[in-house]
């Protein structure tokens, strides 16, 4: 579904990824992890396309995306949650909602029942401001709003940083029963034992390159967990 | 005592005018960093347009005006800015030589002194203390306001353009074409420039340095009235006008541009932020 080859990117002089390769097959869920400051985020905005990509392709369904605009690609049907559960403040939940869903390919407006039926926590509060919801509302919110375009591929950026307990395991069971639906999902996350309780397979990224990937099973073994330890 | 109630309509439809270009202005620099010194000139293409539609109907002149004004900021926003978003100091000095040009390019057309343009008969004369024309402009710009917020509020378009303008990142991975969102933002606020350019024909003469009269009053809306912010535009635009046309009154015309600094300068000081401004969880 998604596949990533040879994927150069950084910020002006100074590169961060050097040559990234990685596959998300229908209906699979990866997960992307490594230390801080490894490329990670760079590597999903690169894949989006909020990044310009300096080498290497971006192949979704077949197409080459990689010089796509992002929300062309979001037309396509790559949906982005990015890191630090954006919302555009001043909007309501509603009109968050709603302007992302006029933005996108389908404008059906029964994504939004769906949507909010993965979140059901958004629907006493769909008139508020959506800068006035707690971290864990406004993370839930970025994930609807990705959702209401009826994605194929969802692409998350640690959903679960900085988000209070009670609705980390929301999340986490929203993301798993998307996953159970078939939804293809591209998922960044620092934790280990989350990554192992949702993904089937992972990738590790250590200074902007690729040192291990393979199945979920395998990320039991020491030298992934020294990769990942800091 | 009536000379004192007389600046009121004075002072209130200057306000008016102001308003109308901070509108143009607070889309492009409150949301898109842009600093358009061009902004001027697209006011003074909409007294010219009135200028030249004479005779045609003041009435058509208006929306005219707007298609001329928004035209040429789209034309600026395509070939010129596009290039420079996110160095508002380098638009700024890209848009004052565009500004120049402009200038130069009106005084080629249609000659260095200024032009009269006569108002429709219907606008002349009064009510008691206040004049047609005046009032009409206070209408125009009333009208203007109504129609850009209903449709900032009320339309998949606005709710695209203030999406964009809280989070342009944000907005581009959601999937909106934040390129073409500008290009409609910088038409109509250039066009709503152009009205106000047509409105100035009401009180006075129409030259190739118009725009310079205004451009940097309508800054100090834009700025005194919160970044972004429609009601502090109103306000902080009625606020200057009335102080203007006051302080012109009681002493001269360079004394009053000393005055109205100054009152912007040490309300700065008060409240930087403007009049009103965001108070939300994600921007601090």
């Amino acid at each position: 579904m998604l596949s990533v080859e040879g994927l150069e990117s950084g910020y002006g002089r100074a590169r961060v990824l050097f040559g990234v390769s990685l596959e998300v097959p229908a209906g699979r869920l990866v997960c992307v992890m490594g230390r801080n400051g490894v490329g990670k985020t760079t590597l999903l905005d690169t894949v989006m396309g909020v990044l310009p990509a300096t080498g290497g392709r971006v192949t979704f369904e077949g197409r080459d995306v990689t010089r796509l605009r992002p929300d062309q690609r979001v037309r396509l049907g790559m949906g982005y949650v990015p890191q630090g559960h954006d919302t555009f403040p001043q909007l309501s939940v509603m009109d968050n909602l709603l302007v992302t869903l006029e933005a996108s390919a389908h404008r059906d407006r029964a994504a939004l029942e769906e949507a909010l039926e993965v979140f059901p926590r958004l629907k006493p509060l769909l008139k508020r401001p959506a800068g006035f919801l707690s971290g864990g509302q406004q993370q839930q919110l970025a994930m609807a709003r990705a959702l209401v375009t009826r994605p194929k591929l969802l692409i998350l950026d640690e959903p679960t940083e900085g988000i209070q307990p009670s609705i980390i395991l929301e999340i986490e069971e929203a993301v798993e029963r998307l996953h159970a639906t078939g939804l293809a999902i591209l998922l960044v996350e620092q934790y280990l034992d989350l990554a192992l309780r949702l993904a089937d397979g992972f990738v590790i990224l250590d200074a902007g390159r690729v040192v291990r990937s393979g199945p979920a099973r395998e990320l039991q073994d020491e030298e992934v967990h020294r990769l990942l330890s800091v | 005592m009536e000379g004192v109630l007389n600046q009121l309509p004075i002072g209130l439809s200057i306000g008016a005018v102001l308003l109308l270009i901070a509108l143009g202005l607070t889309f492009t620099f409150g949301q898109m960093g842009v600093v358009n010194m061009a902004h001027g000139e697209f006011i003074m293409a909409g007294a010219y347009t009135a200028y030249l539609l004479q005779g045609v109907g003041f009435l058509i002149a208006l929306p005219a005006a707007f298609v001329v004004a928004g035209l040429m900021g789209l034309v600026l926003e395509r070939t010129l800015i596009r290039r420079f978003y996110g160095r508002p100091l380098d638009t700024l000095l890209l848009t004052w030589g565009v500004s120049l040009m402009l200038q130069q390019l009106a005084r080629d057309l249609f000659g260095a002194p200024n032009v009269q343009v006569a108002s429709p008969a219907w606008l002349r004369g009064g009510v008691g203390i206040l004049p047609y024309n005046r009032l009409f402009i206070m209408a125009l710009a009333a009208a203007s306001v109504l129609a850009i917020w209903a449709y900032m509020n009320r339309t998949g378009q606005g709710r695209r353009m203030r999406a964009v303008m809280q989070n342009r990142r944000l907005a581009a991975t959601s999937g909106i074409d934040t390129g073409r969102v500008d290009q409609r933002t910088f038409f109509i606020g250039s066009g709503l420039a152009g009205v106000a350019g047509v409105a100035l024909t009401l009180i006075g003469p129409v030259g190739p340095t118009l725009g310079t009269y205004y451009i940097v009053d309508a800054f100090l809306v834009v700025v005194a009235g919160g970044l972004g912010q429609l009601r502090g535009a109103v306000l902080a635009a009625a606020g200057l006008g009335l102080l203007n046309s006051y302080a012109e009154f009681w002493s001269d015309a360079s004394l009053a541009k000393v005055v109205v600094f100054v009152a912007i300068i040490g309300f700065l000081q008060v409240r930087p932020q403007g009049l009103f401004f965001v108070r939300s969880r994600a921007l601090t």
